[in-house]
């Protein structure tokens, strides 16, 4: 090769990064969201619609409200892969844009990563539904925020649920309930909780991991069909669901038997296997369809003028509304921070942190947001960095998911003690203390 | 012009059998080096530490370590990833089980773990090689997942087999910003590659090259094969050990097996093959290449189309950028099949005749 050419076009791509570089920077009183995601990969068909319903919130309410108080909204999506190394070079990207907000990493590995960054560059972590369980203790784990749930509280409410559909917790004695999860922290989460549930009831609890990204389910399945487990639940993630359901289907075990975490009871892990899905059952963390009233603003106002960010008709589906919503609560805290610190202004991480931590949104509230029977109420506080465990089952019908059970909420008799211990353990490894009481008390001075 | 050697006379074996015999080459390095280590700190942001500078640090002294095995010894490996994971976990144990263990032996000891392990997983290259090495020392990749997703012990009793440290300090210094980060790292990485590249110009190295090149007249001539492939696997797992604790305590903080997967290990392969194999320079380049160039497209791929009034989707874009890097390796590969060193030295040989050539 001329060496002449190598010269030029190191010259030409140089030149493009310099344009690059400088134009990005153009800033005004914005408050900025940085959407971390993944389009692509294995687990692509279900962190889509996610990010859609981030983006499609965030336009909504800039076309609808003019922003928050008139603090326009910003965002920049940054591909992960669901890669923790790529997901830590999105984080130190976009960390020191102005206005900077709140990470929703969307990956558990990735949020382990950050857990230990964002208290040193003081911006809160949003893990909604996933993410370390312990790290509810907000304590321990200032800058965590895994509202609305983990996946203790899911384990326990499906425990709950099962129980209560054989007739009393108390007839799992000596039931078989076998965890098909994905082998990633992601998937081991729940294991602590289900023991614990298991020493209390007496079932026999079953372990079958799935390498990631968990195409490759024969064994498990064959093993399944060996031992005939009374019920199956599902701890998978993208093309793992819906492989699992086909597997179940081969193999003959009853799908009706089978119960999914809330993220494999999305649209992409069915949709596929159709009507060999019928009588799955998986928790939902939210309600969805497009009735609700957010959805018909987002409807309005992005998708009507072209604006939308992916198909229309996935509006509404089950995980771009779980996208919607961690942008609502995201948006709230930063209204709640505003109340508290100046309205009108851009607020700071250490603010928003505040915000997120302050939460209160009642019914009212959220039936003003155009949120009714999508979410329940949810609260925050210093030590409950979470707010609310609710959550309900729903069943595949072969052709839409439909709600099955009432409402449950995770028994905090169970929980509290384990996420204190874990909590505790954490702290000790990392040679840290808990947070003062007074570090909640005065907001004020934490916030300068 | 200014690149030639002539008028410089060596007058010992020592002059002659220095690393950078021309003085220009001798000059050019030691500012290099100096400006990694004074001008960098005073220019770069966070971003451009943590996101490429810090990770860019730790790859090139991995692809060093995978460069001595594959490109100096000849033994095809795939199970890269796994070294780095047992060096970082065993680094995490040693960190995490001893109180006061300081860092660097630490991270030494990590590296030694690695060595056992590789040394462990070298074994079947002395009866198979090629292709059938590179399954065989596939196996390792597997071996370490399982190991670390399934052996709580050496996760430290971890519910979900992810761990962390922190607290980094060396001699009292905390490694806590992101420049303290970058210049341990930076130090460590000087020291490696000098040794590595004393390694492979000493009578070690010229048995791995004896080996690689033809294992069979090599050992007619006296080379021990077993003791020439195992010292290379031992050599490389020693630095990709280290490459990992670094990767997993300076980089990462927190991680979990995933971090260190097969991936990494076909990452690692084609940024020697890339970079060069059997050059010491053409693992930095390689790193240079495969860590930074994703990144770069990732940013700047948007701007340029911006210019022409094209607006890309994130979607399209980490599409975009995989086929540009792809079509870039493949592109690479053609014109120069030794790899970004090969242009190196040969922009450095034209320079030499320049402005004669011959």
């Amino acid at each position: 090769m001329k060496l002449s050419k190598i010269v030029i076009a190191t010259a030409v791509v140089a030149a493009g990064a310099a344009g690059v570089a400088t134009n990005a920077f153009a800033q005004a009183k914005e408050q900025f969201f940085p959407l971390l995601s993944y389009r692509t990969g294995p687990y692509a068909p279900n962190g889509t619609p996610w990010a859609n319903g981030k983006q499609d919130y965030i336009k909504m309410i800039n076309a609808r409200d003019g922003g928050i108080n008139g603090v326009k909204l910003t965002f920049e999506e940054c591909e992960t892969g669901y890669m923790t190394d790529r997901g830590v070079e999105c984080y130190e990207r976009l960390k020191s844009r102005p206005g900077v907000t709140v990470f929703d990493p969307q990956a558990t590995g990735i949020t382990f990563a950050l857990t230990e960054k964002a208290p040193v560059d003081k911006i809160p972590l949003m893990t909604l539904g996933y993410g370390l369980s312990v790290s509810q203790d907000g304590m321990a784990f200032k800058w965590n925020f895994p509202l609305m749930g983990s996946y203790w509280t899911g384990a326990d409410i499906l425990i709950q649920h099962i129980g209560k559909n054989a007739g009393g917790l108390d007839k799992l004695k000596g039931k078989k309930i076998t965890l098909v999860y994905h082998d990633s922290p992601f998937g081991k989460e729940p294991i602590p909780l289900l023991q614990e549930r298991a020493k209390m009831h007496g079932f026999e609890l079953q372990l079958l991991p799935v390498t990631a990204p968990g195409v490759e389910q024969k064994a498990t399945w064959l093993q399944v069909r060996k031992d005939r487990p009374d019920y199956v639940l599902l701890w998978g993630w993208g093309v793992m669901n819906s492989t699992a359901l086909k597997e179940a289907q081969a193999t003959g075990y009853p799908r009706d038997k089978m119960y999914g975490v809330w993220w494999a009871g999305a649209e992409p892990d069915v949709r596929d296997v159709g009507d060999g899905a019928k009588g799955y059952h998986a928790l939902a963390l939210n309600g969805h369809g497009t009735q609700s009233k957010v959805m018909q603003d987002i409807l309005k106002y992005v998708h009507d003028k072209g604006q939308g960010t992916g198909p229309k008709d996935e509006v509404g589906s089950v995980l771009y509304t779980r996208g919607v919503i961690i942008q609502m609560l995201s948006v709230e805290a930063v209204r709640r921070a505003q109340e508290h610190f100046g309205k009108g202004k851009v607020m700071t991480g250490e603010q928003v942190r505040w915000g997120l931590e302050n939460l209160a949104l009642d019914q009212k509230r959220l039936d003003a947001l155009g949120f009714n029977d999508v979410i329940r109420p949810i609260s925050t506080s210093c030590s409950d960095h979470m707010g609310s465990t609710w959550a309900r089952v729903h069943t595949w019908d072969g052709k839409n998911w439909k709600m099955s059970s009432d409402w449950y909420q995770a028994d905090e008799q169970i929980i509290k003690p384990m996420v204190k211990t874990g909590a505790d353990k954490y702290l000790a490894d990392k040679k840290m203390q808990r947070r003062d009481v007074k570090d909640c008390q005065s907001p004020g001075q934490a916030s300068s | 012009m200014f690149y030639r050697e002539n008028g410089q006379f060596k007058t010992s074996y020592r002059a002659d059998q220095q690393i950078f015999p021309i003085a220009q080459d001798r000059i050019v390095v030691l500012a290099l080096v100096a400006a990694a280590f004074v001008l960098v700190p005073m220019l770069a942001s966070d971003y451009f530490y943590r996101a490429i500078l810090i990770p860019l640090v730790i790859m090139s002294m991995a692809a060093l370590g995978v460069n001595i095995l594959v490109g100096y010894c000849g033994q095809i490996s795939l199970g890269s990833g796994a070294f780095m994971a047992v060096g970082a976990y065993g680094a995490f144990n040693f960190f995490v089980r001893f109180p006061g263990m300081p860092l660097v032996p630490a991270l030494i000891l990590g590296g030694l773990c690695a060595t056992f392990f590789g040394i462990l997983f070298g074994l079947p290259s002395l009866r198979v090689r090629g292709l059938y090495l590179a399954v065989a020392t596939l196996a390792a990749q597997f071996f370490s997942d399982w190991m670390f997703l399934r052996i709580k012990w050496l996760t430290n009793n971890s519910d979900s087999g992810s761990v962390s440290v922190n607290d980094l300090q060396v001699l009292g210094m905390p490694i806590e910003s992101a420049m303290s980060k970058y210049l341990f790292c930076l130090a460590l990485l000087v020291v490696v590659a000098l040794l590595a590249k004393n390694l492979v110009r000493g009578a070690i190295g010229r048995e791995w090259m004896a080996i690689r090149d033809m294992d069979v007249a090599a050992a007619v001539i006296g080379i021990r094969p077993m003791f020439a492939k195992l010292s290379a696997f031992a050599v490389s797992s020693f630095i990709i050990g280290m490459a990992g604790a670094l990767w997993a305590f300076v980089h990462l903080g927190s991680w979990e097996p995933a971090a260190f997967s097969v991936e990494v290990s076909f990452k690692l392969l084609f940024m020697v093959i890339i970079g060069g194999l059997g050059s010491i320079m053409g693992s930095f380049f390689g790193a240079a290449f495969i860590v930074v160039l994703p990144i770069f497209l990732n940013q700047f791929l948007p701007g340029f189309l911006d210019l022409f009034g094209i607006e890309i989707s994130t979607a399209g874009l980490s599409h975009a950028e995989l086929m540009i890097f792809g079509a870039l390796i493949v592109w690479f590969l053609i014109v120069e099949p030794h790899g970004l060193a090969k242009l190196w030295s040969t922009a450095k040989q034209k320079l030499r005749v320049w402005p004669f050539p011959h």
